[in-house]
């Protein structure tokens, strides 16, 4: 299995063996059901595993996903996700675990919908100075983007310009985590560093090649 | 319900044996685990205690003394395993819970008094 889905728990400190005080975020992962299986020789053509996650009710499940669990014998789940299986083929209907995917030292990459910050200004979206004076001419001014583009030749402005808008709620991937700790019994991963997202936030755990 | 699984991991770094109670105000000895190369021993940081903060896993406090007339502080986490153990030197009498304030007094006016009761 390339990775699995869980929920960010929250943010604390754990020691390592040499007494290192390493900030980690806590991530409750799994245990996923697998949905469905793609295969490159089947009528999907490529590789693949659908996993689910975290029990849904089946008056709030739709009856085409209803039929679609049922199909591989899973309970209804609320989050469904695709990710790449290399060496053996899963069964649809298989639990997924914590410890089957990932090991304490590893590397992995987690991906999750960011806080929304709203529509913010170039100042703070993209780290832009702002005109810092209020005096020398200037006039409600101070945190404006300056000069966009040139004049008369292109008479236009480039597209990609870093302008404000919405910052955050978008899909934001970190890599590079270390997997600090593990515990199979209750289905939790810490990773040393930060993850995207708030707390109860469903995130992708992927391993790295 | 995450509540409870931030607990479990929280408790599996809280130390064994648990240090000495002490509060902002007393005087303690902190003995600490260092480590040089292949040798290990112990340091010891001897001063007041200025503050406590945190919670669970987290919580730490800052231990002030002054080393030749330059006032130091070390913060320890409270459950670091490079914390041997803790004496407890002598139990100030204190009206705050952080003593930051004595950062601007030195020699007679930092002195704090002794605490006669125990604290609750």
């Amino acid at each position: 299995m390339s990775g699995m889905l869980g929920r960010k728990v929250g943010m604390t400190s754990i020691f390592d063996a040499r007494g290192n005080n390493l900030p980690c975020t806590v991530i409750e992962v799994g245990p996923n059901v697998v949905v469905q299986v793609k295969q490159s020789d089947g009528r999907d053509g490529y590789d693949a595993v659908q996993l689910g996650f975290l029990p849904a009710k089946p008056r709030r499940t739709t009856k085409a996903m209803r039929g679609h669990f049922a199909a591989a014998g899973a309970s209804p789940q609320r989050v469904v996700r695709e990710f790449h299986w290399s060496d053996a083929a899963p069964e649809p209907g298989d639990e997924v675990r914590v410890e089957d995917v990932f090991a304490v030292g590893e590397m992995i990459s987690v991906a999750g919908v960011s806080k929304g910050k709203g529509f913010q200004g170039v100042v703070r979206r993209h780290g832009f100075r702002g005109v810092n004076d209020r005096t020398h001419g200037q006039h409600n001014r101070q945190r404006a983007p300056g000069s966009i583009g040139q004049s008369s030749d292109p008479s236009r402005v480039y597209k990609g310009m870093r302008m404000g808008g919405q910052m955050g709620n978008r899909r934001v991937t970190v890599r590079n985590l270390d997997v600090a700790a593990i515990y199979p019994e209750h289905n939790l991963l810490l990773v040393r560093g930060a993850v995207p997202g708030a707390r109860k936030g469903v995130v992708s755990l992927l391993k790295q090649s | 319900m995450s509540k409870d699984l931030m607990n479990i991991v929280e408790a599996t770094q809280f130390r064994s044996t648990d240090l000495p109670a002490f509060v902002p105000g007393d005087t303690v000895a902190v003995h600490v685990r260092v480590v040089e190369g292949q040798k290990q021993r112990i340091q010891i940081f001897q001063g007041v205690v200025i503050s406590i903060r945190g919670g669970g896993a987290r919580k730490t406090f800052m231990v002030r003394k002054i080393s030749g007339g330059v006032g130091v502080e070390r913060v320890f986490p409270y459950h670091s395993p490079s914390i041997a153990r803790v004496e407890v030197k002598r139990r100030g009498r204190v009206r705050r819970a952080k003593l930051y304030y004595l950062r601007k007094l030195r020699g007679k006016a930092s002195r704090i008094k002794e605490r006669q009761r125990e604290a609750k």
